[in-house]
């Protein structure tokens, strides 16, 4: 498959190497409307890149052409203040056109500074306020238990969303219910917005927390930025039959740009224009690589 | 005297259960409190209970609401107001969802426990949240009707629910926004919020012997709130009073004074609302010392129907 095929029709399930080539492009995106408009958040965007690409364009049961469509998977951005990632994995799934992205956090613009389903189509949840997802989460999963369907929900979280006492509150409720198809993914980057986690709020031993609050968590640790890992992370999924799920995805905040990559400056930063140059060839040289492979 | 308040809202929810087949309730550990325990029983497959989590609660119940399902969230009225006031905001009400919020033991009714579990500030509260639609209700009756209404609504509704029995009222002609008027007179009008009806009442039998002619009005919604037969009775009597179980900043007094001001209407006014955190005591008592009961409404009134006969 040629680049170009990829973004011939959204709908294809794509394989790891193609989710690579996309994830590479999208950063490529991501950094130039972040850079264009001067506000938004880099870092956290670009260490999920890889899994909402897999999730998107691998995984989820949905349908671009009708959002709203009841049987569709759910996904849930609890850490919204990547939402440039969504929009940007959106926008070329389907859900709306790609023209539309640099009208980012814009007076008017659909794409509001942190994702909100009241305006943008394909957001499943407005977030922002930190610690929500799982909550609402565990509700869709519920209700999916109710109304007799089948789909999955998918709760992607940082470190952030973590810290709040309600996703613990969550957790546990979680497996009190035990709701089929509800699988959280852990951004793990290990940075958040004021420092390196482990000096901010320490969540280690995560895995052992989550266990114990009665989740199902593979051993292995998965590479949340290689999507062959990624792949082999869902099939994890489809193999295990105890509920509620979770994966925690070691990643690389700021991946892609060297000097980005675990710095907890380019949390938020803006892109200032000499950096943006330096970054912008790292993402193309990134992104030509990844193009050979395919 | 009748039926307990919060009894007659849970009676009325398990009954809702059996017309509503996408009815679900949520209950944070206090369900045999809320009531919401009757629904649970009838309903076991359609009742949630979270623990002492009121985020989470809240936000389950978010959950649930967009994806089709109707849920009524029951917990004491404070600690949902301040506990999960995040995902109130942010996704109940900024995704406009149709989330029953019912605050049980609200104002000063849940007496002897005290200052921390009284709610007096919760109306101001949910009446700056927008999107929101915010009911008091004054009988056992409206309890009801506040219920059958804000299962009706495309958005989020809080219902504030007293834990005890509360004075009788005639059935209101409508539901839907207006005062509810429960007595006639000419000399001032008493706009009372909650169960304090009951008292305004009781008020205006006093000051009919001195020749002093109430009209009493009941008043649930506080937002949105249609103020054209309130307006009415103003611009008859030129006076006004208001009632309320509830601080002064934010609450029914405030949004009365809202519409006042955009009305043009400046009658002789006063307000009798809780000023301070109260105490633990006998419910009856409590009010009373805290100033909710018909010797200080009729006192207040008296002075305001003086002042205006004095101009």
């Amino acid at each position: 498959m040629t680049a170009e095929d990829l973004f011939k029709n959204p709908n294809q399930k794509l394989r790891a190497r193609e989710l690579s080539y996309l994830a590479a492009f999208f950063r490529v995106e991501a950094w130039n409307i972040l850079y264009e408009r001067g506000t938004g958040h880099w870092g956290g965007a670009a260490s999920a890149m890889e899994l909402t690409t897999s999730l998107y364009f691998n995984r989820m049961n949905i349908r671009s052409e009708d959002p709203s469509w009841e049987d569709r998977d759910r996904f849930i951005l609890s850490k919204g203040h990547a939402s440039i990632n969504l929009y940007t994995v959106l926008a070329y799934r389907g859900f709306f056109s790609p023209e539309i992205l640099p009208s980012f956090r814009t007076l008017g613009a659909t794409l509001q500074g942190h994702p909100s389903m009241i305006t943008t189509p394909g957001v499943d949840l407005s977030t922002g306020a930190l610690g929500h997802g799982l909550s609402v989460g565990l509700g869709m999963a519920l209700a999916a238990r109710h109304l007799k369907k089948s789909y999955w929900t998918y709760v992607l979280t940082g470190e952030g969303c973590l810290n709040e006492g309600s996703s613990w509150e969550a957790l546990m409720c979680a497996a009190k219910y035990r709701p089929e198809r509800f699988v959280l993914l852990i951004d793990y980057n290990k940075v958040q917005l004021d420092g390196y986690e482990e000096d901010i709020m320490p969540l280690e031993p995560l895995r052992d927390k989550l266990v114990s609050f009665g989740w199902n968590v593979p051993e292995q640790s998965f590479d949340g930025n290689n999507t062959g890992d990624i792949l082999k992370s869902f099939v994890w999924l489809d193999n295990e039959d105890k509920w509620p799920k979770a994966i925690i995805y070691k990643t690389t905040k700021g991946m892609g740009v060297s000097f980005t990559e675990n710095d907890n400056h380019w949390h938020g930063a803006k892109i200032d224009d000499e950096s943006f140059k330096k970054g912008l060839l790292e993402l193309g040289s990134d992104l030509s690589r990844r193009e050979i492979w395919l | 005297m009748s039926i307990a308040m919060r009894d007659a809202y849970g009676k009325h929810l398990a009954k809702l259960g059996g017309e509503y087949p996408e009815l679900v309730v949520l209950d944070a550990d206090v369900s045999s409190s809320t009531r919401s325990n009757i629904f649970g029983k009838e309903f076991p497959d359609r009742f949630y209970n979270v623990g002492v989590a009121e985020a989470n609660l809240v936000d389950i119940a978010n959950g649930l609401a967009i994806c089709g399902l109707k849920p009524v969230v029951n917990t004491f009225a404070i600690f949902l107001v301040l506990k999960a006031a995040d995902q109130i905001r942010n996704v109940s009400a900024y995704n406009s969802l149709p989330v029953v919020f019912v605050g049980s033991y609200g104002g000063l009714s849940d007496s002897y426990d005290g200052a921390s579990h009284q709610a007096i500030e919760d109306i101001a509260i949910m009446r700056s949240i927008s999107r929101m639609q915010v009911i008091v209700p004054s009988d056992a009756r409206q309890a009801e009707l506040a219920l059958d209404y804000a299962l009706k609504q495309d958005g989020p509704v809080y219902i504030r629910i007293c834990r005890n029995e509360v004075a009788e009222l005639p059935e209101p002609e409508s539901f839907d926004g207006n005062a509810i008027q429960v007595r006639e007179g000419n000399d001032i009008t008493i706009a009372a919020n909650g169960i304090t009806v009951g008292f305004a009442l009781e008020a205006a039998s006093e000051l009919k012997k001195e020749g002093i002619e109430a009209e009493v009005f009941s008043v649930p919604f506080v937002k949105p709130m249609k103020f054209d037969v309130l307006e009415k009775s103003i611009r008859k009597t030129k006076r006004l009073l208001t009632v309320e179980e509830h601080v002064l900043d934010g609450g029914f007094a405030s949004a009365i004074c809202e519409k006042l001001m955009l009305s043009g209407l400046m009658p002789d006014f006063d307000s009798i609302h809780l000023t301070d955190f109260a105490e633990s005591g006998p419910y009856d008592e409590l009010l009373k010392k805290y100033g909710i009961s018909a010797e200080n409404i009729a006192s207040r009134a008296r002075a305001l129907f003086m002042k205006g006969a004095h101009r």
